[in-house]
């Protein structure tokens, strides 16, 4: 993991992170946000500039780490958890991020996906889900919903859809955040959160896709009415949520239940998050389809295992150790052998 | 009684069973105390796809052949001397590459109705004269072995299995082999078991004593040690000189091994040999899948490692996209292909040369990538290390082409003194060049050569990808002009590594009526093809061509000394295509496909006919 260092000692600004070409996503386009609030948390973290590297895939998001003043490699469909991995391993101190789509980290590089969060090596993946392709001009995506009219399904899509978050559960990811692209609040928390976080940081972020796909999660990314439809979770804290904070989730007959706070319920009928707790992760995921519950954004998950990386490191030196530091001579002479003389 | 010792300059011995009996351990074993003999020799498993086909049929029988000799020896023999055959599959599958009159060991207990009737014999080949142009020798050997071990903890099924060391005692006997280097080999493999140890070192001896014993072995066979170049030698296969190949790069290079591998035959051992070397600080990667081995790589490279993927055809198909990132890229790659039979999944286990189009050509667009091919298991050491320095120095991608026949087979190696090999020179830039304010992640060196700059490198902060890139700045750029120039600038830095490569040594004569040309595995069939046509008066040479991307710049020259050029392949004809559109003349093409190397036979009859 990347030595942090103080804040001021490195006296980053946002500045450092802009590297001055232009920005060519189409206006409007969520990807804007996402990218000035990457710029305006970096610099805090601690990390210094050089260490932080950016992999990305293909795909609008993908240009990413063209818009960042930092190493960073655009790769190829996919690949890019592979070609993290492998920068990761060999330079543990590098701190590297993982920016993607939803076509390009759940459809081509949905394999990839899996076994890097399952692995936990220690990267921070960025999935931006738009839940259709845009560069390639509108076809739906592994996460379009049902029915979901597109070039490529002018009938409908009867294609059912990924719940990102949720596979990486499945994939028995360490670190799940979710957050909207022009939240800005919650895109710093959720940065912040999955950087400090050893091991394979997860962060799915809602993205409007104002060309194809406009307004598809526009219940949560309007200010007035994402109050009322997003839940924001606390680690600890009851979930609440609403313009006035009087509705709150309990939990009835196994289910997630919206209930208004007052005569009948009160704060502490109410569902605590645990972030360490996956049954509740999993039970916030369900929510995410339920047009009865609100969607639930922040730290979903959060807990400490062991990382690829650091296993690998302590495996190189325990054989070390043991065996001694491996030379040449040694290697060559470790079968059978004979002189002639 | 006295046996006649008869001394001979080479032999060839096959070993053949059921895949549970063991051969190629019996076989490996009789190799090592070969090559301590002081013979050199070369090996070639041959076994079913299968772990275990059903017992006693046809398409689980393995075997393992070896041809030793006191001179100089290229191949595993064509036609085997002596066959062990330990059950009646074996001798059906094996015994039409018995040479006449070769010997027979057969262990007469397997052949019983069941397993002759599975085997597809009528009646018992022991008995009933099918065999009479041979020496057969039945012997009981389950029977012997039983009898040996009455008195051990050994259950009968664990006595039985001990039956190949009866057999490889008999063959130790036979060539007047030492037991010794085995029996602490075997207590050391079962260091934690000694009674089995015991147990087949008791068997082993059993069969030695048999040999020397009992009247019905009348000959022994003597083959003194072969002259080789003085230094230290060790018995190695392609696969494990691969590994070594790439991890003495790694130390010249001062850099740390990535291996990013998914495991497929008959390359997988590369990853096992590697993945026990942590202790050199190796660091190996078993990925999800061929795609995200080599894109682990690549991403290993960027950091600043000496990166290598190891596969076979069918991965090669599916790294193929990822090849072409590292080639627009330009960073340093070493991807490994032991070729085996296709198309498609093939024939696993079995050798092919036919993924040269694929190395060269098989990418979308114009991506030239160098292609360095071995020619016998300790040249893969070699080969490695060169595709390593290439892919360094370069900046470039390197495919280094193995077969299942070099990556399984082995021969003897001369250990090399570390401090003799070169060092690889890296260059890994602190800060922009003089003069510019930023740092330019495609300015060129004399090579053409753009910097490795590596993450963590403060001031050198920049973006690569597989969006062309303008010349010099990186910058994505879709330029007409630009794109002309990066393209010429990838064909001319790997034509141009043409000039690392030595002048053609030409084996034979340098002028002559007909000159073979080879690569990879097929060296030492030709080679002694050639040996035997120069000794029967034919004016017949051979070059040998290591780097078949780009070829030697000498190659035309070489070539217009001769009035007819052939090249066998293991394949239907690729480098002929090559040759002829490179030499503009017409060759002649001798090609097999049967999943096996070339018999010097076969080489020597094209020879004849081309010649008269």
């Amino acid at each position: 993991m990347s030595e942090t260092i103080k804040v001021e000692e490195l006296n980053l600004t946002r500045k450092d992170f802009v590297p001055g070409n232009e920005v060519r996503w189409c206006p409007g386009c969520g990807d804007y946000s996402v990218l000035a609030n990457m710029q305006k948390t970096l610099p805090g973290l601690g990390i210094r500039k050089e260490n932080y590297t950016f992999i990305s895939g293909i795909g609008c998001s993908s240009r990413f780490p063209y818009y960042m003043d930092t190493f960073g490699f655009h790769s190829i469909h996919g690949r890019a958890p592979a070609i993290a991995s492998g920068v990761k391993l060999a330079n543990p101190d590098l701190t590297v991020w993982v920016i993607t789509g939803d076509g390009d980290g759940f459809s081509i590089g949905g394999n990839h996906m899996i076994h890097v969060l399952r692995r936990n090596i220690d990267l921070n993946i960025m999935l931006f889900n738009n839940r259709i392709y845009g560069l390639t001009k509108g076809q739906y995506s592994p996460t379009s919903l049902l029915g979901k009219k597109t070039k490529s399904s002018p009938f409908g899509s009867i294609d059912r859809p990924f719940n990102p978050s949720a596979v990486a559960l499945g994939a028995n990811a360490t670190f799940i955040a979710r957050a909207i692209d022009v939240d800005a609040q919650g895109l710093q928390e959720s940065i912040t959160r999955a950087q400090a976080h050893k091991g394979a940081s997860f962060i799915e972020v809602y993205q409007n896709c104002i060309i194809f796909n406009d307004g598809e999660f526009g219940d949560v990314e309007g200010k007035d009415t994402r109050p009322d439809n997003a839940l924001f979770v606390v680690h600890g804290e009851p979930m609440i949520f609403g313009k006035d904070r009087d509705k709150g989730i309990i939990m009835e007959n196994h289910h997630p239940k919206v209930v208004t706070l007052g005569d009948k319920w009160s704060e502490k009928d109410l569902l605590v998050h645990d972030e360490t707790n996956a049954i509740i992760t999993n039970l916030l995921l369900e929510m995410t389809f339920d047009a009865s519950t609100p969607t639930p954004f922040g730290v979903l998950r959060a807990v400490e295992e062991p990382t690829y990386d650091e296993m690998l490191v302590s495996q190189i030196a325990e054989v070390t150790r043991i065996k001694g530091e491996g030379t040449l001579e040694s290697l060559y002479a470790s079968g059978d052998v004979w002189e002639v003389k | 009684m006295t046996k006649k010792i008869v001394r001979v300059n080479e032999a060839t011995i096959r070993f053949a069973g059921d895949s549970g009996d063991g051969m190629q351990l019996t076989g490996t074993r009789f190799t090592e105390a070969t090559a301590i003999v002081g013979n050199d020799l070369k090996t070639i498993p041959n076994y079913p796809s299968e772990i275990r086909a059903p017992t006693g049929t046809l398409a689980g029988v393995s075997a393992f052949q070896l041809m030793f000799g006191s001179q100089r020896v290229f191949t595993p023999g064509d036609l085997p001397d002596t066959l062990v055959a330990m059950n009646p599959a074996a001798l059906k599958v094996h015994l039409r590459d018995l040479k006449p009159g070769g010997n027979i060991l057969a262990n007469s207990n397997a052949f019983n109705d069941k397993n002759l009737k599975m085997a597809g014999w009528e009646g018992n080949p022991l008995e009933d004269g099918t065999l009479d142009s041979y020496t057969v020798y039945a012997i009981e050997m389950s029977k012997l072995v039983g009898k040996a071990l009455e008195n051990s903890d050994l259950s009968s099924k664990g006595i039985e299995r001990t039956k190949n060391m009866f057999a490889l005692g008999v063959l130790f006997w036979m060539y007047n082999r030492p037991i010794e280097p085995t029996e602490n080999w075997l207590r050391n493999k079962f260091a934690k078991n000694p009674s089995i140890a015991e147990a087949n070192i008791i068997a082993m001896k059993t069969g030695y004593n048999y040999g020397e014993t009992t009247e019905i072995f009348t000959t022994s066979y003597a083959v003194e040690k072969a002259d080789l170049p003085k230094g230290k030698y060790r018995n190695i296969t392609g696969n494990v000189a691969v590994a070594y190949g790439l991890i003495t790069a790694a130390k010249k290079a001062g850099k740390e091994l990535f291996l990013g591998s998914y495991p497929i035959t008959p390359a997988s051992e590369i990853l096992h040999t590697l993945s026990s070397l942590r202790n050199h600080g190796v660091k190996t990667f078993q990925a999800e899948d061929e795609i995200a081995g080599i894109a682990s790589a690549i991403g290993a490279a960027y950091a600043g490692d000496l990166a290598c993927t190891t596969t076979s055809g069918p991965g090669m198909a599916l790294k193929t996209e990822a090849i072409g990132l590292a080639i627009i890229t330009e960073l340093p790659l070493v991807i490994v292909n032991v070729q085996r039979g296709g198309p498609s999944t093939g024939m696993p286990t079995k050798m092919e040369q036919s993924d040269l189009f694929q190395a060269v050509l098989g990418r979308n667009s114009d991506a030239p990538i160098p292609v360095v091919a071995a020619a016998d298991p300790a040249d893969c050491f070699d080969c490695a290390f060169e595709a390593a320095r290439i892919a360094i120095k370069y900046m470039t991608p390197v495919i280094l082409l193995t077969d299942g026949y070099l990556g399984q087979g082995s021969g003897p190696w001369r250990i090399p003194d570390p401090k003799d090999l070169p060092e690889i020179k890296v260059n890994h830039p602190a800060k922009p060049a003089d003069g510019d304010e930023k740092f330019m992640p495609y300015s060129r060196d004399e090579n053409e050569t753009r910097p490795w700059a590596i993450p963590g490198t403060a001031g050198l902060e920049h973006r690569i990808g597989g969006l062309e890139k303008e010349n010099i700045t990186g910058m994505v750029s879709q330029d007409p002009e630009n794109h002309q120039v990066m393209t010429d600038i990838r064909a001319r830095k790997v034509a141009n590594i043409a000039n690392e490569i030595p002048p053609l040594e030409v084996y034979g004569d340098k002028k002559g009526k007909l000159l073979i040309i080879g690569w990879g595995s097929t060296h030492g069939a030709i080679h002694v093809a050639v040996d035997r046509a120069r000794a029967k008066g034919q004016s017949v040479s051979q070059i040998h061509l290591r780097w078949v991307n780009p070829f030697p710049s000498d190659l035309k020259a070489v070539c217009d000394n001769f009035d007819e050029i052939l090249i066998p392949e293991v394949n239907t004809g690729q480098l002929s295509l090559f040759m002829r559109s490179e030499l503009l003349r017409p060759v002649h093409q001798l090609n097999k496909v049967r999943g096996e190397p070339f018999r010097s036979s076969e080489i020597e009859d094209k020879i004849n006919e081309i010649l008269g």
